[in-house]
């Protein structure tokens, strides 16, 4: 029964953060949104594991899931920091001996 | 509950579907797969599938995430009007679409025990696999033992599109570098 609650809580939770990813007017916005919608995957998916038992195969990939959300959300910060993810540009190529 | 689950989480991908769909900011576009990815992933995981929600994420959030910001940071963020009109394309995506699904409807029930691909070798990989190989899961026995050759093969594909795309992409962007910077001024 808890764990149920928590199913629907996290699934809600995900439904929020979509809005706020389709609605949100900034960059910004929709980077955390991403970003919460891949813990609340992560926390799913760990639930879900109890719920239906089998919880050390499920957790296995829920860490695997918080690795590779915490990858990409590097990789969207640095886009949107600097433009591009490391392409040689002209001052790091003069700053190298 | 477990219905609920799936409803709940097909209803958000196609949510996420036409947002990508409508969103011109190729930067919002990207969060978007990789938000469908995650629930595609989780979807696979409902499933019981967990090998291919293990790919999905591996392949959906981590590369080609990073691979669609690689693009963006080479053309540009914002998506151009498209010049022609999406009627054609949209009667023709219909039309397939309606063909995939009167094609499954000839296909047996899911999960149904008497379908043909659970009555031919899949219960022998279940009965024998934990004492032939000794594995737990048994879609890596199937991958990695019982249809190694194939693996293999894959592998090799694989391994020789990498070789390819290194020798087309790496080998002319290294020698500049260690040469003396002037060259690259001029």
């Amino acid at each position: 029964m808890t764990l149920n609650i928590a199913v629907l809580a996290l699934l809600a939770t995900m439904g929020l953060a979509l809005i706020r990813a389709v609605k949100g007017p900034t960059v910004y916005d929709r980077i955390l949104a991403s970003n919460a919608f891949s813990t609340k995957t992560v926390l799913l998916i760990s639930v879900l594991g109890f719920v239906t038992g089998e919880a050390e195969l499920y957790l296995d990939i829920a860490l695997m899931y918080a690795l590779i959300g915490f990858i990409s959300t590097v990789a969207v910060l640095k886009v949107s920091e600097f433009g591009d993810l490391g392409q040689p540009r002209p001052d790091s190529l003069e700053e190298s001996p | 509950m477990i219905e609920l689950v799936n409803f709940v989480l097909l209803g958000l991908l196609a949510v996420t579907a036409l947002a990508a769909i409508r969103l011109h900011d190729l930067f919002a576009v990207t969060m978007m797969f990789g938000i469908y990815s995650l629930l595609a992933a989780v979807v696979f995981v409902v499933l019981d599938a967990v090998d291919v929600a293990f790919t999905e994420a591996a392949v959906g959030v981590g590369i080609s995430t990073i691979l669609m910001l690689a693009t963006i940071g080479l053309v540009g963020r914002q998506e151009r009007r498209p010049s022609h009109r999406p009627l054609l394309p949209l009667a023709v995506v219909i039309v397939t679409g309606a063909a995939l699904v009167y094609g499954t409807l000839d296909m047996p029930g899911f999960g149904d025990p008497d379908a043909p691909v659970q009555r031919h070798v899949a219960p022998r990989y279940l009965e024998q696999s934990p004492e032939e190989i000794g594995i737990p899961n048994v879609v890596t026995v199937v991958l990695a033992s019982y249809r190694g050759y194939d693996t293999l093969g894959e592998l090799t594909v694989i391994f020789t599109a990498g070789v390819g795309i290194l020798a087309l992409l790496g080998l002319r962007r290294r020698r500049p570098s260690t040469q003396p910077t002037e060259q690259e001024k001029t």
